[in-house]
């Protein structure tokens, strides 16, 4: 029974050990985006934000400039009751340019438990996420 | 009998032996120690490791590769070259959420930085960022529009201010197949690298 609850606590140590030494696998499109800062806590998965999906059909100067967005993931703290006002995503996701709002899984599609990040080039020191 | 027993054991014995001297030649002396493998590149969606498989809006999105099919390649970020892609018509983003007909005032403007040490010139160019860019998404946040007046480097750029601010999580990242787009002005001829080595006090 002792040597049992050994082996369980070795293999528990050497789980842990080397799940640290992995690095973390995840190959996501250069430039998505993870949007966390409220939907964790409402027990929604986090939104994600696909840049190059986007990038093929306007330019940056459409969200960046005409509709505000700014430079900075989470920096602009979008929430669902703005975006059925019609900023941020809602500008375009209204049923006339894009599907509409009540797609929620669609954008809503990210791993529970991400932190607010852009997957960006892993060198450039702003890109580590420091979870909140 | 209990020889021919024991030159088995022993052969077996130097066998083993030789596999773990090898083994550990292996694991210490691997020819690349540092170079990692090339991370594998546009994976659909769910097996991305940000979009959870099991949200079922996770399998209505479009794989990347779907997209990327007919456009230009490029060895960095998507893997795609986005500037060459609409220079060749392949793709024609909107310059305007509904107006597919409006179109961006290019201002053909370079700005030259010269660079210390060895490495070419940096050539900043207006036309291909105002292509797709606002004069106010550099103006005046990021950049002073007076040339010289912002300071530059590399180190800036790695932190994500300066030209890192796109280039690294949005634009192209710095990468070997990328120093020759910034660093596109060859240095004048016969200008000598300046040494900090004093030849004579
Ligand atoms: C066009 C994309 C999009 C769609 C569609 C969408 N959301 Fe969101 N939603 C977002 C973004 C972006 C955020 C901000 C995420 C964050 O930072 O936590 C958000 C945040 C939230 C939040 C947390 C904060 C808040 O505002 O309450 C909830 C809950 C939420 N969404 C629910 C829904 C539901 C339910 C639906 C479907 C009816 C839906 N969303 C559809 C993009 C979307
Ligand atoms: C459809 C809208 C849209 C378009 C088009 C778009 N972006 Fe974005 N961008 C966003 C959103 C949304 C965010 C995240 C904002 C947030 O989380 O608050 C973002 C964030 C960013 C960031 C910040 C990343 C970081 O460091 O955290 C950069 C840089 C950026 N975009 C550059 C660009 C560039 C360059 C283009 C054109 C090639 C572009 N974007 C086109 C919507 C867009
Ligand atoms: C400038 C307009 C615009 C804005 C702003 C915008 N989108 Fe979109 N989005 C589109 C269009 C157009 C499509 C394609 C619609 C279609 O397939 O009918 C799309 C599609 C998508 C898709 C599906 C991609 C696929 O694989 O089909 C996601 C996810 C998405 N948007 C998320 C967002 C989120 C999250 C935001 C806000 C942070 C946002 N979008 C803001 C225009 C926009
Ligand atoms: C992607 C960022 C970016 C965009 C977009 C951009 N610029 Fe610039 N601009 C720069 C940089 C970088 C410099 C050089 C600053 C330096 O050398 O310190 C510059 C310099 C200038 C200068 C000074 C030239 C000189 O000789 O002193 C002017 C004028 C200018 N920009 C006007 C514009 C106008 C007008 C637009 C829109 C049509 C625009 N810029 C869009 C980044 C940008
Ligand atoms: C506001 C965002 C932004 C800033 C700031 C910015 N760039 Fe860019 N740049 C882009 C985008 C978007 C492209 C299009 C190519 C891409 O997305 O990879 C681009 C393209 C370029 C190209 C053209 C490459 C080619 O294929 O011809 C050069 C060169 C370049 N940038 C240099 C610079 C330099 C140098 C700076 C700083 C002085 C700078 N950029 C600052 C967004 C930016
Ligand atoms: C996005 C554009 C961009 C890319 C990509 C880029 N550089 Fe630079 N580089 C710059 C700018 C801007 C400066 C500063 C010029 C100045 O002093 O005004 C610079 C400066 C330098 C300097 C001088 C020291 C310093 O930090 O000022 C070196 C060396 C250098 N770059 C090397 C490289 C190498 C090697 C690569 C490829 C791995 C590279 N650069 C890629 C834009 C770029």
């Amino acid at each position: 029974m002792v040597i049992k609850q050994q082996i369980l606590g070795l293999g528990v140590i050497l789980v842990a050990l080397f799940t640290m030494v992995m690095p973390m696998k995840a190959y996501a499109e250069y430039g998505d985006i993870v949007m966390n800062n409220y939907a964790d806590a409402a027990e929604m998965r986090p939104a994600v934000f696909p840049h190059w999906f986007h990038r093929i059909r306007f330019n940056c100067s459409v969200c960046h400039a005409d509709l505000g967005f700014k430079f900075g993931a989470g920096k602009n703290e979008i929430t669902m009751a703005k975006i059925i006002e019609g900023e941020f995503c809602g500008a375009c996701h209204n049923g006339e340019i894009a599907w509409s709002i009540e797609n929620c899984d669609v954008c809503h599609s990210g791993i529970a438990g991400m932190p607010t990040q852009v997957k960006g080039d892993p060198l450039r020191v702003s890109n580590i996420a420091t979870p909140k | 009998m209990i020889m021919y027993k024991l030159s088995i054991l022993m052969l077996i014995a130097s066998i083993s032996g030789v596999f773990s001297l090898v083994a550990s030649a292996e694991s210490s002396n691997t020819f690349n120690r540092m170079l990692k493998p090339q991370a594998p590149a546009n994976l659909p969606p769910a097996e991305d490791g940000i979009h959870d498989p099991e949200s079922p809006g996770t399998h209505m999105l479009q794989p990347p590769k779907e997209a990327f099919s007919g456009l230009v390649k490029a060895k960095w970020g998507n893997k795609v070259d986005w500037v060459k892609s609409i220079h060749a018509k392949k793709i024609a983003p909107r310059h305007n959420a509904s107006d597919a007909t409006s179109k961006p005032i290019i201002m053909n403007l370079d700005i030259i930085r010269e660079v210390r040490g060895s490495m070419p010139d940096v050539v900043f160019p207006h036309d291909r960022h105002t292509l797709l860019l606002a004069c106010s998404n550099c103006h005046t946040g990021i950049f002073i529009p007076q040339k010289g007046a912002n300071q530059m480097s590399m180190a800036a750029i790695m932190l994500g201010e300066s030209c890192g601010k796109c280039h690294g999580a949005v634009a192209f990242p710095v990468a070997t197949s990328t120093c020759k787009l910034c660093h596109a002005k060859p240095k004048a001829k016969g200008s000598v690298l300046k040494r900090s080595v004093m030849s004579k006090p």
